[in-house]
């Protein structure tokens, strides 16, 4: 079981308040992602809900039971963290005891769980190696190691991945993914890379300053975003916001268009502009269009293999139908 | 940092940092020396340098005329007690500095070390009249607590330094894992600052070795460590180089060896923090 409820939780450190009063409830067996640009507080949040820092105000409960109050160790919760924070002079197979004996747990069982987690995770050649002696994407595999064999009522990952490089990146993501699905542990995730966000998440939740700006799943967060923010920050690369005469003929101070919907031509359509820099993926192209009024550059993506080129002239023309119309307020219009 | 350095660059440094290190431990080596040589040889001009009539003469006239194991024997009991009652204080403020710091912890560290600003003869007499009344003067206790106490912010500090490089994140990890204040720092803590124990150990231990101004004006005869012991060589009677050379290099054997065989331990301590 892993289901866990804020209420009017509020953090603050001396005068500064992190988090103004938030509610949130986190399903059983749900993978949430905590996502937002560096200091929104979405590792303060996920640091609130392991214990490690005491509430200012609110309520926490998990599984039904107030556990605001409560000490780490007696939440029921285990933590990956962003640097692995191994037990260095222990042996890999001593960091992934370490729980089980603190729980005082029979030896043979531990042995039991050791083994199952060591083969679950790739790890039985190196049980007896110093974390010093492994790899980041090993060490990464004896963090999550170490938080599986207590099955624990939630997994709280503070940013896991942002140590690794790309390729292992991609990896380790799958990797977390088919544990969920394998486990069906409820996982909180935190993050600032959106990509993370929409390939994990069962649910996300984009934080900004401390406050929830939206909770939805990915596709409701690409598809509807409530508010300029959340529609700039999900998506890569990012909507493009057109402000002026342009979102006055749809009735609104602001309209958003993703790359990814709007046409490109090089003999008509409704925007004129000019090649900047273009990104050539092999896959996609992304150009950088300048000379469209109200958003310079504006991104377009395109097939990979068309033949325009820095200084071309084209014609853009968006998509109506996934045409994002947001107020002066930057609320979303339907 | 990794840099370029072309040999005739680096044949330099090693001549400049040879030189320095002859430099530093050239007293020690012609005290050894002279410990060899007779009193006459001792003070020739022109010094001799190593031809001349070695001799252990020296050293059995010391041996003979004062009982250097009673001496080796106090300057263990205070050098090692002080430590040990330091150790024991000194790791749990270290921690809490560390690990629970408040506003002013940094006011504290460096009140603790201004201490080590004042000259000590500022505070002979007091500590002097403080000993006689309580009874301690000449005894190995007082002189544990004085070596003690003037070697407290130094350990601190040393501590409160290793403890600072252990990452917050083990530590909460070790809380999640559901260990108690109490197993934290038995299983996690301690193992992981054991190089800076050591080290800080090791350094307090030399310090209070040597130290001679405290053991000089605090002792007489029955708690005399071994600073005392070459101290009673440069006598009204004259000076005795030869003797008095041999007496130190008896006093210092001991530390030298122990520091010999720690050596790769107190370097990789004292440069803990900088190279990583």
């Amino acid at each position: 079981m892993g289901h866990i409820q804020l209420k009017q939780v509020k953090k603050s450190f001396g005068d500064v308040t992190v988090i103004p009063p938030l509610d949130l409830e986190i399903n059983d067996g749900e993978f949430v992602v905590f996502v937002g640009p560096s200091g929104c507080g979405k590792s303060t949040l996920l640091r609130l809900i392991a214990g490690l820092e005491d509430t200012t105000a609110g309520n926490i409960e998990i599984d039904g039971k107030d556990a605001t109050g409560l000490p780490p160790a007696k939440r029921g919760l285990a933590m990956v963290f962003q640097s692995y924070a191994l037990y260095p002079h222990m042996s890999v197979r001593k960091n992934i005891a370490f729980p089980m004996k603190m729980a005082g747990m029979p030896k043979e069982e531990q042995d039991k769980r050791i083994a199952a987690a060591a083969k679950a995770l790739n790890l039985t050649d190196y049980l007896d190696r110093r974390p010093g002696q492994l790899s980041g994407g090993q060490r990464q595999r004896v963090a999550i190691g170490r938080a599986i064999v207590r099955e624990p009522a939630a997994f709280l990952f503070d940013e896991p991945l942002s140590n690794l490089d790309a390729a292992l990146r991609v990896g380790m993501r799958m990797e977390i993914s088919e544990l969920h699905t394998k486990l069906a542990t409820t996982m909180i995730y935190v993050t600032h890379d959106q990509v993370e966000a929409m390939t994990m998440a069962d649910k996300i939740v984009v934080l900004q300053a401390g406050v929830i700006e939206q909770v939805g799943s990915p596709l409701e967060l690409y598809r509807a975003p409530r508010n300029k923010f959340v529609a700039g920050f999900i998506g890569s690369p990012k909507m493009n916001l057109i402000e002026g005469a342009e979102a006055a003929k749809h009735n609104a101070h602001t309209i958003g268009i993703r790359p990814e919907h709007i046409d490109v031509s090089t003999t008509e359509g409704l925007w004129q502009g000019t090649v900047g820099v273009a990104e050539h993926l092999g896959s996609d192209t992304f150009m950088h269009i300048h000379g469209v009024p109200g958003c310079d550059p504006l991104t377009v993506r395109a097939g990979g293999e068309v033949g325009v080129k820095h200084g071309d002239t084209v014609w853009l023309t968006p998509n109506l139908t996934h045409l994002h119309k947001f107020d002066a307020q930057g609320l979303r219009i339907e | 940092m990794a840099r370029a350095v072309t040999n005739n660059r680096k044949a330099l440094n090693t001549a400049i940092a040879w030189t320095i290190g002859l430099l530093i431990f050239f007293p020690i080596l012609w005290t050894i020396l002279t410990s060899f040589k007779t009193e006459a040889q001792a003070i020739s001009d022109p010094p001799v340098f190593l031809f001349f009539d070695w001799t252990l003469e020296n050293y059995s006239v010391v041996q003979e005329r004062s009982n250097y194991m009673r001496f080796l024997w106090n300057s263990v009991v205070i050098a090692g007690g002080s430590t040990i009652l330091g150790l024991i204080i000194a790791v749990p403020a270290a921690w809490s500095m560390a690990f629970v710091p408040s506003k002013r912890t940094k006011d504290i560290l460096l009140w603790m070390l201004s201490t080590k600003m004042l000259p000590a003869v500022g505070v002979l007499y007091p500590i002097y009249l403080i000993f006689i009344k309580m009874g301690i003067l000449d005894t190995r206790t007082g002189l544990v607590i004085v070596m003690m106490l003037i070697n407290l912010p130094i350990i601190v500090w040393m501590l409160y330094t290793y403890f600072r490089e252990i990452p917050g994140e083990i530590l909460e990890a070790s809380r999640m894992d559901g260990a108690s204040l109490k197993e934290e720092i038995i299983y996690i803590l301690t193992p992981m600052a054991v190089p800076g124990i050591a080290s800080t150990m090791l350094l307090n231990f030399i310090l209070a070795w040597n130290e001679a101004f405290w053991t000089l004006n605090l002792t007489a005869a029955k708690a005399a460590p071994l600073t005392a012991f070459i101290a009673s060589y440069s006598s009204p009677e004259g000076l005795f180089y030869a003797k008095l050379s041999a007496a130190s290099t008896m006093a210092i054997a001991p530390i030298l060896i122990l520091g010999w065989f720690s050596q790769k331990q107190l370097v990789r301590g004292l440069t803990f923090g900088a190279v990583k």
